[in-house]
């Protein structure tokens, strides 16, 4: 294993800092149509009336599309959700009314963006306003309903109860109360815009070039969407500007393409969103209310019981969803050992953008809401926060959660521990006793959280019973080509994960060669014949997936490679070793300098094959390998099983202040600690964990899609929404432990969603810091406006309830 | 010179990585758009449209700008650097090594607009502290990377470049 676990120098790096990237934007040829989507400005309205003559009259102009004519060619996307999710018809545009401000009520293509755009202006469309719910419990009471057919907002409700709940609380010594808590709307938004460039061909196929990070999924739902075979879609990707899952959903789009070409006699078509479209239409993450939430604790402050009542809101489509109704049961009890839970689980449409699955989906607004239930409890109780998560931490491994999921390794205590001496807690808690005395507004708080990967697919069944889904599979197609070189494919769809290298690395090892003697391809092709529906890169579990898939590949060939090399050597395969030679990489008999090249291997198989005995006839030095991790289907019935395989963790510590003056929160020390077992690029896996720590922090103090009362976004542009820069994230001081996954060959954990640590750590130290000026924490953005508004209007006396019943030890 | 021609195109003369183009361009074209749909150059990229991300920065007159917010009449007469034309001879240039060393790269979308940055900030300021570095790639977004690792990269550059490497 010498490769694994070095820093190999990335392979995408070198045509990416010369500008030699190739992004489905910068595609461009002669003849090319460019597509413009004319939205409505409207979150809930009937569509009255739409004249699209002058627009189709412009010189320039090679087709208009409205709703009416995409419904006649389509069939409704596949919806993932029970009844009545089915009745929902999401087609890739709006045909009678729109349900969300953004959604597509016609597109033009046209020669120049520039012409489809002005044409798209002409377009005269008469709307007859509804009234729109934006917010999750007013939707729930269905006076105003977005899909009229399914009679309902609701699309879906469960109970996941463990354990005896109401033992636990009978028997508990205090039981804390938190009436309402609020995780916020945000999304990660890549920098690179959805794209796609379609091509509706004379042989009725499409090809697509496109930026889609799950194009399993996307063909498996734009095929009969598009009332085609999936095998009538070749779809692929190059480079690809960031995901974060946020690419998941965009073949809605790619369908409105496809159907531009074909109306425009099969010339390509490239769409590129806008900014502003990428903020109203793209896919924003969920966000979810915690009602009625009540924590039962034992008289050493180890909570013995959860209940809640949760209701998440996906926007106007369940698209994805309602997976995000199961997903955040993976990490049921977050880090914490308690084994008595009931969550009422409910789901809403509202008339906002659709939810897409965005980095720590699902699961970071469970984590956010354990870890403010954690600290709410040890400020109320008069517990330090980190006694109060040592006291509560899982501290052996494997560990089965309430719900069955098994989490593999870990050791919370001891990346406490180090998170502590990096941040120097001992100092802070000095400078803030100190800095407090003084008048200042200063805390420190804990965010423990987890990055679960590699999804089994079988938790979906959870939120509908009937659907055919279940397991996880990722593939890898392997060859020596030709001349000897070791051709590596791959399912996957990386955004910047680097996997041409990680890849390179696992070969180099099986093989004794070194990465750069190794080519993967970049991009995804589903020609390559090297996917499966669960092909694509999401969910954080490339380490695992994507890399047993090529290990089981290199494995695979460097068998057939033996084989032809014992024959041609005459030596015993035993007697056989792999490495590199005067001749590039081969295969020699041991302690001899007889050996036998790539180049010879190849030339056998491919030129020169009358050379070969009959007994090789099934070796063509082109394998393919499909790794699947071992997952039962979970029992549905119980919401019970094992929904993920692998468990990377980060322990994350802040010191905030809040100004007095402004408001504005201030991190002045922050700390981050990170395992995600076994690390195959140490760089690589390194720089996921400061990008989701600089999600987290951005999510946490600035960013947030703000609607108004009316479904109007009011932060559409990157001037309102704010990313992160380089000035607002602080400096971190970052640290690294190491327990390796028992579950995955090599070790690793999939990693790179990073559970939203920084929302929970920068809830815990504005808790800290404004707990004695009795706010309770109980949303998760902290821009200064909200921080005025719950400073001038202190929560404490409605936001939480302690009962002390002082009674007998509580049941964990 | 620009010249107002039937139909409301301009010509105009940009120097892009030391080659002279003459263009007649419509009077709403970016000069993003020209660099990437005329000329082809497509390093320079699109993440934004308001001026917030940076992906778009190219050096114009020694000056770094956002090209989606300049018209490409602007830049008649400009000297323009992309990124396209760091590389000497194929040789990458030090801030481009330090970026992919350091992994101050992930999707590489923003790279060509902050390695643009950082060359201007270069040029101002060889030797640049953290803080200051912090400031010079503000108009810059990265996604991906949390910056922390660009910042390492420029600092790197920076000591490279001063000991002429």
């Amino acid at each position: 294993m010498g490769w694994t676990g070095t820093s190999v120098r990335r392979k995408e790096d070198d045509r990416l800092v010369r500008g030699r990237g190739l992004f489905t934007d910068d595609e461009l040829e002669p003849g090319m149509l460019h597509l413009h989507i004319l939205r409505s400005p409207y979150a809930h309205a009937r569509i009255v009336r739409i004249d699209t003559a002058a627009a189709e009259a412009l010189p320039g102009v090679a087709c208009v599309l409205t709703g009416r004519e995409v419904a006649a060619q389509c069939e409704p996307f596949m919806q993932i959700g029970p009844p009545p999710c089915d009745k929902i018809r999401d087609l890739p545009m709006a045909v009678d009314k729109v349900v969300f401000q953004g959604e597509p009520v016609a597109v033009v293509a046209a020669a120049t963006v520039a012409l489809a755009e002005d044409a798209a202006q002409l377009i005269d469309v008469e709307y007859e306003m509804l009234e729109a719910v934006v917010e999750a419990e007013d939707a729930l009471s269905d006076r105003s309903i977005l899909h009229e057919a399914a009679g309902t907002n609701r699309t879906w409700q469960g109970v996941f109860e463990y354990g005896d709940v109401e033992g636990a609380f009978r028997d508990a010594a205090s039981v804390v109360r938190i009436p309402r808590m609020k995780f916020h709307r945000f999304a990660s938004t890549p920098l690179e815009p959805n794209a796609c460039i379609a091509e509706w061909t004379r042989q009725g196929s499409v090809e697509f070039l496109c930026n889609n990070s799950f194009p399993g999924f996307a063909q498996q739902l734009l095929a009969p969407g598009l009332r085609l075979k999936a095998d009538q879609l070749h779809i692929r990707t190059y480079d690809v500007g960031g995901s974060f899952g946020n690419k998941i959903w965009n073949y809605v789009y790619m369908a409105l393409a496809a159907l531009a070409s074909k109306k425009a006699g099969g010339r390509r078509v490239k769409w590129t969103e806008t900014r502003t479209e990428h903020l109203l239409g793209s896919g924003h993450g969920n966000e979810r209310t915690y009602l009625d939430t009540e924590v039962a604790l034992d008289r050493d402050g180890v909570i013995t019981a959860v209940r809640s009542r949760h209701i998440d809101d996906c926007g106007a489509y369940t698209r994805y969803e309602p997976l995000g109704c199961v997903i955040w049961s993976q990490v049921l009890p977050a880090t914490y050992k308690l084994r008595n839970m009931r969550i009422d689980f409910t789901q809403t449409v509202t008339n906002k953008c659709p939810v897409v699955p965005n980095r720590g989906y699902s699961r970071m607004q469970q984590l956010w809401f354990m870890e403010r239930i954690v600290d709410i409890c040890a400020h109320e109780l008069g517990i330090p926060a980190d006694e109060m998560r040592l006291k509560n931490y899982i501290t052996q491994f494997p560990y089965e959660t309430p719900n069955g999921c098994v989490y593999d390794s870990g050791n919370y205590p001891a990346m406490l521990a180090k998170g502590k001496e990096l941040i120097g807690w001992d100092r802070w808690q000095r400078e803030i006793a100190a800095g407090r005395k003084a008048g200042r507004l200063i805390g420190i708080g804990i965010g423990t959280t987890l990055d679960s990967g590699t999804n089994n697919f079988g938790q979906a069944r959870i939120v509908n019973p009937f659907l055919p889904f279940s397991g996880n599979s990722e593939v890898c197609t392997m060859r020596l080509d030709i001349e000897g070189a070791v051709v590596v494919c791959l399912g996957t769809t990386p955004s910047g994960q680097g996997h041409e290298t990680s890849a390179s690395q696992v070969v180099a090892d099986v093989l004794g060669i070194d990465p750069s003697m190794v080519y993967v391809r970049p991009g995804f092709d589903t020609a390559w014949n090297t996917f499966v529906g669960h092909s694509g890169t999401y969910a954080s579990q490339f380490a695992v997936t994507g890399l047993s898939a090529v290990h089981g590949a290199a494995q695979k060939l460097k068998a057939e490679m033996r084989r032809l090399a014992a024959f041609m050597l005459e030596a015993a395969e035993e007697d056989l070793e792999f490495g590199t030679g005067a001749q590039g990489p081969e295969v020699r008999v041991k302690g001899t300098d007889k050996a036998i090249n790539y180049w010879y291997m190849a030339n056998l198989v491919n030129n020169n094959n009358a050379m070969l005995d009959e007994s090789l006839g099934d070796v063509t030095l082109n394998v393919r390998h499909v790794y699947r991790p071992p997952f039962k289907v979970p029992d549905t019935e119980r919401k019970f099983g094992n929904l993920t395989l692998t468990y990377a963790a980060q322990l994350h510590i802040a010191v905030v202040e809040v100004s007095r003056e402004t408001c504005r929160p201030q991190v002045l020390a922050y700390a981050a600690v990170d395992d995600c077992g076994t690390l195959i690029n140490p760089q690589i896996a390194h720089g996921q964990v400061h990008g989701a720590t600089s999600h987290g922090i951005g999510a946490a103090l600035m960013e947030c899609l703000d609607y108004d009362e009316t479904g109007n976004l009011l932060t559409a542009t990157f001037s309102d929404y704010c990313p992160i820069t380089a000035l607002n994230i602080p400096d971190i001081a970052w640290g690294n432990i190491e327990t390796p996954s028992p579950f995955s060959y090599n070790g690793a954990k999939g990693m790179g969603e990073g559970g939203g640590a920084p929302l929970h750590t920068m809830s815990a130290a504005i808790q800290d810091a404004l707990h004695g000026a009795g706010v309770i924490v109980t949303g998760s953005h902290h821009s200064a406006p909200r921080l005025f508004e719950i400073l001038q209007q202190p929560n404490r006396d409605e936001a939480v309830s302690v009962e002390r019943r002082g009674g007998k030890q509580g049941r964990r | 010179m620009s010249t107002t021609e039937d139909g409301g195109s301009i010509a105009i003369e940009v120097t892009v990585n030391g080659t002279r183009h003459r263009r007649e361009v419509e009077p709403r074209l970016l000069l993003v758009q020209l660099l990437r749909e005329d000329l082809r150059l497509t390093g320079t990229h699109i993440g934004c449209d308001t001026t917030y991300c940076g992906a778009c920065t190219v050096i114009v007159n020694g000056e770094p700008v956002k090209s989606c917010t300049m018209l490409a009449v602007q830049a008649d007469g400009a000297e323009i650097l992309t990124v396209e034309g760091l590389a000497q001879d194929g040789e990458l240039h030090p801030l481009q090594r330090a970026f992919s060393e350091h992994h101050g790269l992930q999707c590489g979308y923003c790279t060509p607009g902050m390695l643009m940055s950082a060359h201007a900030l270069l040029a101002r300021n060889p030797d640049p502290d953290r803080r200051q570095i912090r400031k010079g790639i503000q108009g810059n977004l990265c996604r991906c990377t949390g910056y922390q690792n660009i910042i390492t990269a420029i600092d790197a550059a920076a000591a490279a470049m001063r000991e002429g490497k």
